[in-house]
Order: structure tokens, then sequence, then C-alpha cells
């Protein structure tokens, strides 16, 4: 069923990203591609993956970004062009236009968590969803001719095999910079709602009125060295001699 | 969905071992499912890794299958670069390489030249060179950090990574110099991750801002090969500002050592010793000199004293509050130089001294230095450092290594709480290092080398040369090219083998290093050696070359007969305290690899290859006396060798219960207890012994108790280095032997004994207008140099490499996104492809590293991206420098330790057609293995509706 | 976003389709005329050609009969629901007019209406979609229904000239008033598209606009993905102008012309000149097409530097 829940869902599971910490060394990406491609779902295939055309399925990928900034502002660094890493997956959006446009039932909101999945036995492999999300989430596997999507690992978040503290997705498990946490933003409570609170985290694209649950923390602000520079005048000018006669002061005291 | 569909187990048995995607060893926990590899993760009790692991690190399961991996040994059928092979059986090839080895150890044993690449079994390689008797052994070093490790073993008795890490918890301030992704890369993500979180600023200086200095708080841009200069305005600054820890220097540095003034004789710029060679200081209150660590003993730190004989001498330190108080450090002075603003430079020091000495930490807990006298605190300078190749790969790295360790010790940084930490087995003084062998007298026909190939000239007099000063390794290392090359020098031994300077080999060995492509500048020159004939004999040049890699790289088309290694998951490995340790400031760690997995083909470690030579050559150590192999395989080497008695290979679960730690007898089930344990040990230092090893009574003793050292050995910082001016006196004439007039200029400028900053000599030899920018590279945190693209998953993340360029220039010369260039040396041009950034230093082009790859290696298709668009700088970069007019080469190394200057490169773009293919191009090498059309990897585990 | 054949083909094809069935369930036309047993018959051919052409870029076309499902949120299940549903009264009123010769207003009139609600549907998958901004407006809806209004009464046209039927001229006419009806929404659609200012910008798309200007330095993969493959096709500015008037000539100010000389000329050479004028408007819609999708650009496309 395609329709969107009724209600907001009693939990929305998804992801905070923290772009002040993020390195862009795609851990994320490449542990999450070995996770889905033997998990939920068909595997994600990869074509020509030795040969020139070598592309393959994957749910998460590490964009980079340079910032060019235009003003003296927060930033305090005008003028420096800056790197931003920028990995991006699923946003499990409340109001999900992936799920809405999907002819079969197969692609669904989840009522309980807000996850969203996609049914791989009814995908028919027509793409509109794809189309539909301004986000570039989702993407079709090539070989099975099913959609594929981020399922926040839900084989690992409910997976009672498995210790607890690992109930988390793959990506999040495995960031080395600690740049990626998962709970539940709908609970104002929870580690995570604190962070995008304390924080300012932000929607990508909120005109697209997608209401993404998953949420950015932007850059830390930061402060220019030549900020701490001392003023020339504080600065001894007795060169090497009123050095040696200060060091022979320190050397009395010790 | 039904519950019991998400709650599937992961896999059907886990298996713990260490990560080789690259130089971290991380703990990985292996999934194995159906005999298969399902998931490998981060093994979460792992000391290294804490449970993340990187990019590489999740794709081993790419690694493992890649088809790109050598099935069976093969020796050459078509000519050399064809790629052209038979496979033959293992005792073929093993009676074929004794055949030849044996030869030359018998005839002459310097004609084999064994070198090492991405090896992580040195403690092997180079204990088996050594019985094999050759003076030719190295590993890649010399072209990778020698600068690092040299000039931080010969300042502070330990270096960056390998030997000490920031302190993470506690450092308030964190400056890193030329690391964009690395060594350490898990750690150096873990702790930046950690200080965010703290709240403590990160300054990152690399003139490029991708991987860390991405996040950083400060990025300095700086203009590549000047970070010397922005160093020593540093301490011009914390000098002028007063910003120093006497106490500290007085303590653990030479700073109060008097130095001999007196010029023109052979002891001026030496230390004033006593009978038993102690150092002496001029003690303050009775006004005499007594030697350094005198109890009680207040040394002076500036002043003209006699010592004796009528000699004068002074504290070293007043040479170096002298020379880097002069203006010309200022920061005014540098800035053009450096491309850093003075305001910069003075905000930095100011934030170094600010933290260091208003945001002093300390903690609680008594300690008894090495003098016996008792603190009641560890007092912590909360500013730590940590750099890379961006400062050790140019040819004034060493210098500028050293500058950066005199940086920490003078605001009392060095193991201190919040600074930067030592890693056991470190810190090691310099004396506690062998010398060099590979003199005339330490080799011979058919008998073992009498030490270590490589160490630490301790003057001019340990060099490895003859009476005529010309080298005797044919990497020329601890010549007067290279005196202190401590690693070797990889890059050369082509080149000089193939010119027979200083004299022709007969078997090349080569072991995982891609020298025939991206480990070696001037490939394509490279390659022309490795296939260079003697017209009058028609033999190679270089007449028989034995390869071991586990995959098709570029160098395996140049072997006559090559060695299949194992992959990563279906070998044994040590990470051995021998060898390049992994242990953190507060533990002492080893690890292991054992076979998670068997091999499907006809292959086996190298190092277990390498014991079978070694036993049929009957070495000593590795055969007895009836000729019996001594060891089965690594894995029984690794348990049973006994490098001083008690002490092996690992550290950890010795003894016959499996109780010992560090000494004791070999334990028959070490290799068990260790899989038991996630395949490493771990055991923490005492918290008293924590900080300040280099002087820390209780670290000592631990020391010892691990079998470290025998006795304790203290370090004292070695602020000004003796061992350099010596390198000088001989350079001036006044000490013997020395060095041919060729190379006098050049030793008495690099050998400074107090860090001085020199332009690296490409950009010093070329026009600096006709080649007016800086070409480097920076690695990317998803491919370890070469190793990589035979990987489905992160080839497609680095799929070929564009050339990066300042805006600004490309507004200059009309390019934009995609344009072609032609890219200019004084040696070689490349024409590629381009991207715009604004985030690089100005004078600065760059692209990734290694990810231009012939076609046909690696297994991937010859048309594939990785070789029409992907391209080296290697072309660019000549292993000599241009010629000035002196009749000479020199190396386009650093003068003091011979590390290859990668990044010393200087070149002018110009816009060119736009093409269909980088260039140069190399006609393709035979492809080994096709992959599949298509990849459904975990296909088969899908869960059924 | 990528102009893939199959959806060319489809929209061009079944929009003639159900234009042309429109029209005829009009029963304007004589019901047992050749030409309009052929009409019927061609009308079906079209929607069907269209529809199974729509099936070939499906990734598992033999779950198809799953897309009727979701009619009650998804407009491409509804465009489904109403093909099928559609194809009832048309196949009545074909066999109605092809077997029997005549024409019954009640299967006539739901078989135009049906036409009309499934082109609408049509348009409707693409307008819904808010990230693609150039779709996202009611003038593709007004652009798909003019233009299979207009080419269904061009085909009608034929029929009825070669049918010899009275209505010819009026049918001529109203075929030009229909053109230019959907040539006026698409020229409005263009310049809505070429003035718009960007829903989303890849600051908007990273959140980082309030540091400064953002720009792709470095795509996640340096090769094409399913993403840039689907969405990230780009024609030049130039190119497009070229294409846009190609296409107002052939598919507006040419079969205007033809038709207007018709129904003057009328006989032999109106049936000639009406013919001509369809293949001309066929080409033309094509080439619309092809910019529909072409020159549409993904909000994705911020990530991608596109």
């Amino acid at each position: 069923m395609t329709a969107l829940p009724s209600l907001p869902t009693p939990k929305k599971l998804g992801l905070v990203i923290d772009l002040d910490v993020c390195v862009g060394c795609h851990a994320c990406a490449v542990s999450c591609k070995e996770w889905n491609t033997g998990g939920y779902g068909n595997a994600l295939s990869d074509q020509d993956p030795y040969g020139p055309d070598v592309s393959g399925a994957w749910l998460n990928r590490i964009h980079t970004f340079e910032v060019i900034p235009d003003g003296g502002q927060i930033v305090g660094e005008a003028g420096d062009a800056r790197i931003v890493h920028f990995p991006k997956s699923c946003l499990h959006c409340e109001a999900a236009p992936c799920v809405t446009v999907c002819p079969t039932g197969a692609s669904y909101k989840r009522g309980e968590d807000g996850i969203v999945l996609v049914d791989e036995d009814k995908c028919i492999g027509c793409g509109l969803c794809a189309w539909a999300c301004p986000y570039g989430a989702r993407e079709m596997d090539v070989a099975a001719g099913v959609m594929k999507k981020c399922t926040l690992c839900i084989d690992r978040i409910y997976n009672e095999t498995i210790d607890e503290v690992d109930r988390v997705p793959s990506c999040v498990r495995t960031c080395p910079s600690n740049a990626r946490h998962f709970g539940d933003l709908g609970n104002p409570a929870s580690a995570v709602s604190v962070m995008v609170a304390e924080r300012g985290g932000i929607d990508l694209m909120p005109e697209q009125g997608t209401r993404p649950v998953n949420k950015y923390l932007p850059p830390r602000p930061r402060k220019p060295l030549a900020d701490s520079a001392p003023a020339a005048a504080a600065h001894d000018t007795t060169g090497a001699t009123g050095f040696f006669a200060w060091l022979d002061g320190v050397l009395e005291r010790i | 969905m039904d519950k019991s569909a998400l709650s599937r187990p992961v896999s059907d048995e886990v298996r713990r071992t260490t990560c080789y995607m690259c130089a971290c060893r991380c703990g990985i926990d292996v999934h194995i499912k159906d005999g298969k590899i399902r998931y490998i993760e981060g093994n979460r009790n792992h000391p290294v890794n804490r449970g993340v692991l990187c990019a590489k690190g999740s794709a081993g399961i790419m690694q493992h299958y890649a088809p790109a991996r050598l099935r069976a040994p093969l020796l050459r059928t078509g000519p050399r670069g064809s790629g052209q092979f038979r496979e033959i059986s293992w005792d073929e090839a093993l009676a074929i390489a004794t055949d030849w080895l044996g030869a030359v150890r018998q005839s002459d044993p310097k004609k084999l030249a064994f070198f090492t690449g991405r090896d992580q079994s040195q403690s092997l390689t180079g204990f088996w060179a050594q019985q094999f008797g050759t003076p030719n052994y190295a590993a890649h070093g010399g072209f990778c950090s020698v600068n690092m490790a040299a000039a931080g073993i010969m300042t502070i008795g330990g270096a960056f990574w390998e030997f000490g890490a920031p302190d993470w918890d506690r450092t308030k301030l964190f400056v890193m110099f030329g690391v964009a992704e690395d060594h350490d890369s898990n750690p150096i993500k873990i702790g930046i991750s950690k200080l965010k979180k703290r709240g403590a600023r990160f300054v990152s200086v690399n003139p490029v801002r991708t991987g860390y200095s991405a996040v950083a708080d400060n990025w300095i841009g700086i203009r590549p090969g000047t970070d010397g200069l922005l160093i020593l305005a540093v301490i011009h600054e914390l000098l002028k500002a007063r910003r120093i820890d006497v106490d500290y220097l007085v303590r653990y540095s030479n700073a109060p050592w008097l130095v001999v003034d007196a010029p023109g004789t052979a002891e001026h710029g030496l230390f004033a010793r006593d009978e038993s060679g102690a150092p002496l200081v001029w003690e303050t209150v009775t006004e005499r000199v007594v030697a350094a660590g005198t109890k009680g003993c207040r040394p002076a730190l500036s002043g003209r004293y006699e010592v004796g004989e009528g000699r004068f001498a002074v504290p070293s330190f007043q040479l170096l509050a002298e020379k880097y108080l002069d203006p010309r450090y200022a920061p005014e002075a540098v800035s053009a130089e450096t491309g850093v603003d003075a305001a910069t430079i003075r905000g930095l020091a100011a934030e170094i001294g600010r933290v260091a000495f208003d945001e002093a930490i300390s903690i609680d807990q008594p300690w008894t230095d090495i003098h016996g006298e008792r603190h009641q605190h560890f007092v912590g300078r909360p500013v730590s450092f940590h750099a890379m190749r961006g400062l050790s790969a140019h040819s004034n790295g060493f210098q500028t290594t050293r500058a950066l360790h005199i940086l920490q010790v003078l605001i009392g940084a060095v193991d201190c709480p919040g600074g930067f930490r030592f890693e056991p087995p470190y810190p090691k003084p310099l004396d506690a290092h062998p010398t060099p062998h590979g003199k005339a007298e330490h080799f011979g026909s058919n008998k073992p080398l009498s030490g270590p190939h490589l160490g630490f000239p301790r003057g001019p007099e340990d060099l490895l040369i003859d009476a005529e000063g010309r080298p005797n390794r044919i990497d020329k290392a601890f010549s007067w090219d290279a005196p202190i090359s401590a690693h070797g020098l990889m890059h050369m031994v082509i080149a000089n083998a193939h010119a027979g300077d200083p004299y022709p080999v007969d078997v090349l060995f080569l072991y995982m290093a891609n020298m025939a492509w991206n480990s070696s500048m001037n490939t394509a020159g490279v390659i022309r050696m490795l296939e260079d004939k003697d017209p009058a004999t028609g033999e190679y040049r270089i007449p028989k070359i034995i390869y071991s890699d586990a995959y098709a790289s570029e160098t395996v088309a140049y072997a006559d007969l090559v060695l299949p290694d194992t992959t990563y998951l279906e070998r044994h490995d040590c990470i051995s305290l021998l060898d390049r340790p992994i242990s953190e400031p507060d533990a002492v760690q080893d690890a292991i690899r054992w076979p998670v997995v068997e091999p499907d083909r006809d292959v086996r470690g190298f190092q277990t290859v390498l014991l079978d030579l070694g036993a049929r050559l009957r070495l000593p150590g590795f055969a007895d006396s009836r000729g019996q192999p001594l060891y089965r395989d690594y894995a029984d080497y690794i348990v049973r060798h006994e490098r001083r008695p008690g002490i092996g290979p690992l550290a950890g679960f010795r003894g016959a219960d499996g109780t010992r730690v560090g000494r004791g007898a070999a334990n028959p089930d070490q290799l068990k207890r260790y899989i038991e344990n996630g395949s490493f040990f771990s055991t923490h230092i005492p918290m008293e012994a924590q900080f300040f090893k280099h002087a820390n009574q209780a670290y000592q003793e631990f020391a010892v108790s691990m079998g470290f050292f025998d006795t304790p050995k203290p370090v004292t910082f070695q602020l000004y280095q003796e061992t350099l001016q010596k390198f000088r006196l001989s350079a001036e004439g006044l000490r013997q032997p020395s060095p041919p007039p060729t190379h006098r200029e050049r030793i008495r400028d690099a050998f400074s004994p107090l860090p001085e900053w020199y332009r690296p000599f490409e950009e010093a030899a070329v026009d600096r207008e006709a080649y007016p920018l800086h070409a480097i590279t920076q690695r990317p945190a998803a491919m370890y140099h070469s190793w990589g693209s035979m990987n489905a998953w992160l080839r497609q993340i680095h799929t070929r490499n564009p050339l990066y360029v300042p805006g600004k220039i490309c507004d200059r010369l009309g390019l934009a996104d995609g344009d072609w260039v032609w890219v200019i040396s004084h040696h070689g041009r490349i024409k590629v492809e381009i991207a715009r950034s604004e985030a690089v230093n100005g004078d600065t082009i760059w692209t990734w590293n290694a990810i231009g790859k012939r076609g046909g290696a690696w297994g991937l298709h010859p048309d594939s991206p990785e070789a029409k668009k992907g391209f080296l700088l290697n072309h660019l970069i000549h292993e000599l420098l241009p010629p000035k007019g002196d009749g000479l080469r020199w190396s386009n190394s650093d003068p003091v330790t011979g590390q290859a200057a990668w990044y010393d490169l200087r070149v002018r773009i110009e816009k060119a057609e736009p093409d269909e293919a980088s260039q140069p191009r190399f006609a393709p090498v035979a492809r080994m293995a096709e992959g599949p059309e298509e990849l459904r990897y975990g296909q088969e585990w899908k869960e059924s509706p | 976003m990528h102009p893939a054949l199959s959806v060319i083909v489809f929209t061009t094809v079944s929009g003639l389709g159900y234009g042309l069935a429109a029209v005829l369930g009009l029963g304007l036309l004589d019901a047992a005329a050749w030409p309009t047993r052929i009409a019927h018959v061609l009308a079906l051919a079209m929607i069907s050609t269209g529809l199974l052409s729509s099936t070939l870029h499906l990734g598992n076309p033999q779950r198809a009969w799953r897309a009727f499902s979701q009619w009650r949120s998804s407009w491409l299940s509804r465009e489904g629901v109403l093909a099928v549903a559609t194809f009832v009264p048309l196949t009545v009123g074909a066999w109605l007019s092809v077997i029997e010769g005549r024409y019954l207003p009640v299967w006539g009139f739901l078989g135009t209406a049906g036409s009309i609600a499934t082109v609408f549907s049509t348009a409707m998958i693409y307008t819904s979609l808010k990230s693609v901004q150039a779709w996202h407006t009611p003038l593709t809806v007004a652009g798909y229904l003019s233009f299979a209004a207009a080419g269904g009464l061009t085909l009608a046209t034929v029929a009825a000239y070669a049918a010899g039927s009275g209505v010819a001229p009026a049918l001529a006419l109203a075929a030009v008033v229909a053109l230019a009806a959907a040539w006026a929404f698409k020229g409005a659609w263009w310049r809505r598209q070429r003035r718009m200012a960007p829903l989303s910008t890849p600051e908007s798309a990273t959140g980082l606009g309030a540091i400064g200007r953002v720009r792709l330095h470095e795509r996640p993969h340096a090769m094409e993905n399913y993403l840039t493959r689907e969405m990230g096709f780009r024609v030049a500015r130039k190119h497009a102008d070229k294409l846009e008037r190609l296409a107002l000539a052939c598919g507006g100010v040419v079969p205007v012309l033809l038709l207007a000389v018709a129904t003057v000329a009328g006989g032999g050479t109106a049936l000639a000149l009406a013919l001509v004028a369809v293949l001309f408007h066929a080409i033309g819609i094509l080439a619309e097409r092809w910019l529909f999708f072409a020159t549409a650009r993904h909000a994705v496309m911020n990530y991608y530097g596109g």
C-alpha cells in the first residue's frame, strides 16, 4: 500500500550526519555495500566490474563539495574555499514522494518506525520512485531489475542474533570519525534529537516538502588563526641578549 | 514484515584477524557463510580501530576475490613487459630460485638485490637477507617516509605514526602537517572526532584541503616544501614570546650540553665530553663543568665557558636561540616564501604558546624520573603534532621534520599528557639502534652479513663505502650520496643496477613493490631499464628478476620468475614489536593474521616461501646443520623463532603456559591464544610509566621487563644533532673519512646540526619562471597506493583521476572542467584532463595518487578508465636532479637520508587539444585474468519471500 | 532527464492514439466508412503499441499487472487502470464500427472520456513530480491534452477526407485550432522553464548555503551511475533552442499550413496534405517529447554538479 501512514509514525528512525567531522573516507558507503549485497533483498550488483564502463548499485554515496565563503560571517575565513564531504543516502522522508508514486505497492513507509522500504518481490522496476525522489536516494539494481534503497539496515537493527550494541546500520557501525548517528528522531529526548537541537541540524531541500527524517549537522563556525596573533607592539625587541637575560631569570627560579 | 526474516544470523562463523588493506593493521571480524566471506567489520575490542573500519577494509571481500589474483608460479616465456608466462609447479619455481640465488651467494652475494615494498614482515625479510649475506637489502622506507623516521629517532628517539601518536583524549590543540589520508588512518579519524567533540582546535598545514584538512578548524594552505620555514618562524615567535619550557629543556634535552667552539678544528661543533665520553654542562652554582645529568646540577643554557685545555664551549641552546631569534625567521620574513600571511603564523605560534602554558594540564600520578627524582604529577602541555609525507617527501624533509620535533621539545610537549606520546617499544635512543652493515669486511661468499643492513651511522666512519669513497650498496645507501639513509634507497636500485653503478647485479628479488609503475620515479625510464639488453651478450642488463606479489600488478610483467603470494585472508603474518609496531601510548601491542579462508589457487604465503628458500639455500637460521628446514612454515617460525633468548616475533602468550609477556619461552599454542583473543595481544603500561617514557624510571624498567632492551635506555632529546656536525666537519676536510670534493658543499649545507631551511633541490635547480607550479599527489582515503583498482568496489570510487588546478590558474589559462592540459617538468610531459579547485594553494596543482594504471594490469580491461584517463605524475619526476653543470647527476632525494623527493616536482601547464586518453600511453600488458561481466556478490543469500 | 526512446515513443504514439480515439468517440465520422474503420483499428494499434513500449523499460515486466493496484495514490497506477478500462469502450466502439458499421453514442462517449482521462493521468505522472521542476506545472497537463487533441483531430481529418466526409474541413479547422492551442501551451511551458528560478540549488541541497557558494568538487564515483544516466542528461541550450524551433515548425506551423490549404483544396489533394500534416506533426511531437525529457533538470543533479 503506497499511501503514506495516515498518522505520524510513533518512531522516526533515521540518521544524523555530522558534516563537521566527515572526512569523506567512503567507509560508510563501502560498508553499506558489503552488508546489503548479501542482506535484505537482491544483491547490489555491479556491471562491467573490471572493464571500461564499471558501475554498480550503491545505497550510500559520498559527494564532495567546495564551498566558497562569500562573506566573513560565521565561518570567519572569508575567501578560503573549504571542502565539505557529504554522505547521502535515503532520508526516510515523512512525506516521501517515492512512496506515493509507486504503482505496485512495492514502495512503502513502515507505520511503526517510518522506515521507507521496497518490497522487491512487488517491484516492477519502473523507476518512477527514483524520479520522484529529489535526493537520488534510490538506485535501480540492473541485474535484478528492482529498485534498491537504504533500509536503515533493517536486518541489523531488529536482528536479535547480533549483539545489541551492533544493532545499528552498518554505516554507523563502521564510521571511523563518528560522523553518523542512528536513533529515533521522533523522540525529542533521544540522543540524536538532542544533537540536532544543539547543533542546529538541518533538512536537505526543505522546499521540496518531503520532510526528511535524516538530519545534517552543519560544520561548526571557525575562528581564524590570525585573530590570535598578538599585536606587534607586544613583541620583545631586545633580541638574543634580552632573551638570555630572561632565560637566566627563569633558570634562577627553577 | 515477518520478524524472523529480520533476525537471520549474519554468518555461520566469525573469524577474527588483522586487516591488510593498508598499513593501519586494524582488527577485523570476518563473517564466514557457506565457506564464503559474507561481511567484514571492525573488531570492537581491537585497540587500533575500536570497531570501526574504513572503505578499504570493508572492501576486503572484493580484494580477496579479485580476478587479478595470481594463481600459480609463473615463468616468463615472452619478452619482459609482454606479460607472457607459463604456469609452473612450486617445485620447479623453488628449484629455479634456489639455483639462481645459490650461485650468487657462492660467487658474490652482493649480486643479489633484495628489496621489499609494502612488506609487513621486515623483521623476517631483513633477517633472511642478512643470513643470505647480501649487503643489498631494504624495504620501501626510502621512498616512503625515512625522513620522518630518521629525523624523529635522531631528535627525540621516536617518530610519528608507528612510534608515537597525539594524546587524542587530552590534547587541546592539534597541528597536522602534510597528511591527507594516510597511515594510521582509522586512529587519526577516531582521534579527530574526539578533538572535535571536545572543542579542541585542529590546525592542518597542507597545500590541499581534502581529507582531514577539510574538517580542520584552520587550514594553512602552505606552498609545498616550505613547511620547515613555517616551523622555524613559529619557533622564532615562541622564543620571542618566551613561550618555552625551560625546565623541560634542562631535564630532558641536550639544551645545556656544551658545544665546542673551536672553528677550523676537528672538534668544532661537537659536544665537549669528559674522559668517559659523557657530554659536559656548565654548573652555574659551582661554576665548573660537570657531566650532563649530574645529580643536583643547575646547568647554564647560555654563556661561553672554558672546558679545559684552553678550549671554549657554549651551551647548545644558546646556539639554537641565537639562530632562531634571527629576524630572517620572523613571520614577515618567511611569509612570501611560504605563502602564509604573517598574521596567521603569529596566530599559530601564539595559540601554541597559549595552549601549552596557559592551558597546561596535570595528572595526579606520582612518578620517578631516571635520576631518582620523585614528581607528584605529570604536567602536560596539551599541544600535539602529527606529520607525514608532506614534510618528508621533500629534499629538505629531514631538516624540516627535525625542526618540528625541536618545536615540540621547546614547548615541553613530547610524551606528556596532551602532547605527542611515544608508543612502545619507542622511545629508543640513537645508540640503541645498530650501525649499518655492508662494509667489505661485513660480507663474503657463502656467509651471513655480520650485522643488520639498516641502522644509523654515528658519523662518517660508519658509512658503507670503500677506500675511495665509492658506495658499497647497490642503492648507494649509507654513502656520501645519502649518508643516513636508514631505510635504504629502493627507488635507486633499478637505475643503479641498470647502469652498473656502483656495480651490476645478477638477481633482483622484489616483494610487493610496484617498481615498474607507481613506485618508481621516471616510470617510463624504469620500464626501459628493465627491458634493456646488453647488445654484447643479448642478456638483460638486469639478468634475473624474481618477483612475489598476490596480484597481477604492472611489475609482474617484468619478472622472470613470479612467486604468487596469498591474499591477506589466506595467510599467517605477525605484526611484531621487532618490526613495525602497532602499540598505543598506553599499551604494548602486537597481532597476527591467520588463514580465515583457504587459498583456492596454487599460491603460497611469501614468508613461507622465503623460509623454504632459506632452507634450500642452507642459510644459517633457516636450516640445521644437516640441511633440514628449521621451520615448517611461517606460522611455525612466528611461534618458535627467537631473535634473542626469550624474545620472539610475538610478545604475548609466551612461556610454556602462555602466561609470559614480552620475554618467555616459545609457546606452541601461541597462535591459538592469539586467535582466541581476536588475533592481537595488548598489555597495559602501568599508569606511573605512561608519560615521560624517555626519562621515566618505571617505564624504563617496564621496557626492560618486556624485552625491548636489556638495560634501561633513556633518551635525551637532541636539539643540536652532533652526528650531523661530524659529517659537516668531514665535508670541511676536518674529519676522516672526508667526502670527495664533489660532495663537500652539499654535505656542508645539508648537515646543519640545527635545522636549516633550504629550497628543495628541484625547485632550486630549475628555472622557477619556466616551471612556476608545484605538482603533488594526495592519498585518496579509499585506495592504498595502487591497491584498489583490482577491487570492483573501490575502483568505482576512483576510476580515473583529474588534475586539480587552482581557480585563478584556470581563469588565467582559460581552463574549465574537462579541458586538457600538458603538464611539463624538466624531465617530461603528460597530457591530462583537469578539474577546477579553489581549496588548494594557489601555486599548486594536484591529483590522486596511483589511480592511473597500465592497460591490462590488475586484471582490468586495457581500455579501462584507469588506463585511458588515469595518469601518474611519476612520468614527470626523474630519479635524478637536472644536470647542474658539474658533470654529475644527483639523486632526487634528501641529501641526508636519501628519501625520494616526490613532492619537489615543479611544472608548468599549457592548454591542450581535447583528447580521448591521457599521455603518455603504454602498450597494454597481457591481461592475466578476465573477471565476470557482472557481479552479484551475495545473491545466493537473498532470503526467500 | 534521460530521453529514453521507449518513453518518448510511448507518449507520442499513445497520445496520438488516444487523441484519435477520443475524436472517433464523438461519432462525427460515418462509422461504416472504410477510413473510419481503419481509424478505429489504428487508434487501438497506436494505444497498444504505446502501452507495450512503455513496459519495455521495466525491470520486471512480468509483474506489470501489479501496477493496477495503487490507483488510490499513484498516477502511474491510475494511468494503467484507466488505459485498461478505456480499452473496453474503445474495443466495443471499434467492433461496432469495423464489424457492424455503426456507432453507439454511449460507448463512443465513454471511449472519449476514458481517452481524455488516460492522457490526463499520463500527464499527471510528470506533473506531480516536484523533483522535476519543469514538469511540475498544470501547463504540462494542458500540453499533453491539447497535443493529444491536435494529433487526434489531424488524424481524424485524414480519415474524414479519405471518406469524403463533409465534416472534413470542420475537423481540419478544429485541428488547426487545437494545434495552435497546444503550441501556445507549449510556448508558455518553455517560457516558464527558461525563466523559473530553480526551486532547489546546490546550496539548499546541501544546506551549506549559510557558509557560501556551493560547487561540486568530486562526484561520489568517477563514472556514471544509475542516477546520472537516468537524470543527468544534459543538452546544450543552443541545441535545445534549435530543436525547439524544429519541433514547432514540424509539429505546429507546417501542419497548420497544410491543413489550411487542405480545407481550400479539398478532395484527393486535401487527403494528401492532411496525411503529410500527420507525419510532420508526429515528427514534431517526437522532438517536443525528446525536449520535454532532455531539458528537464532533476533536483538530484544539485548533488552531481549538473
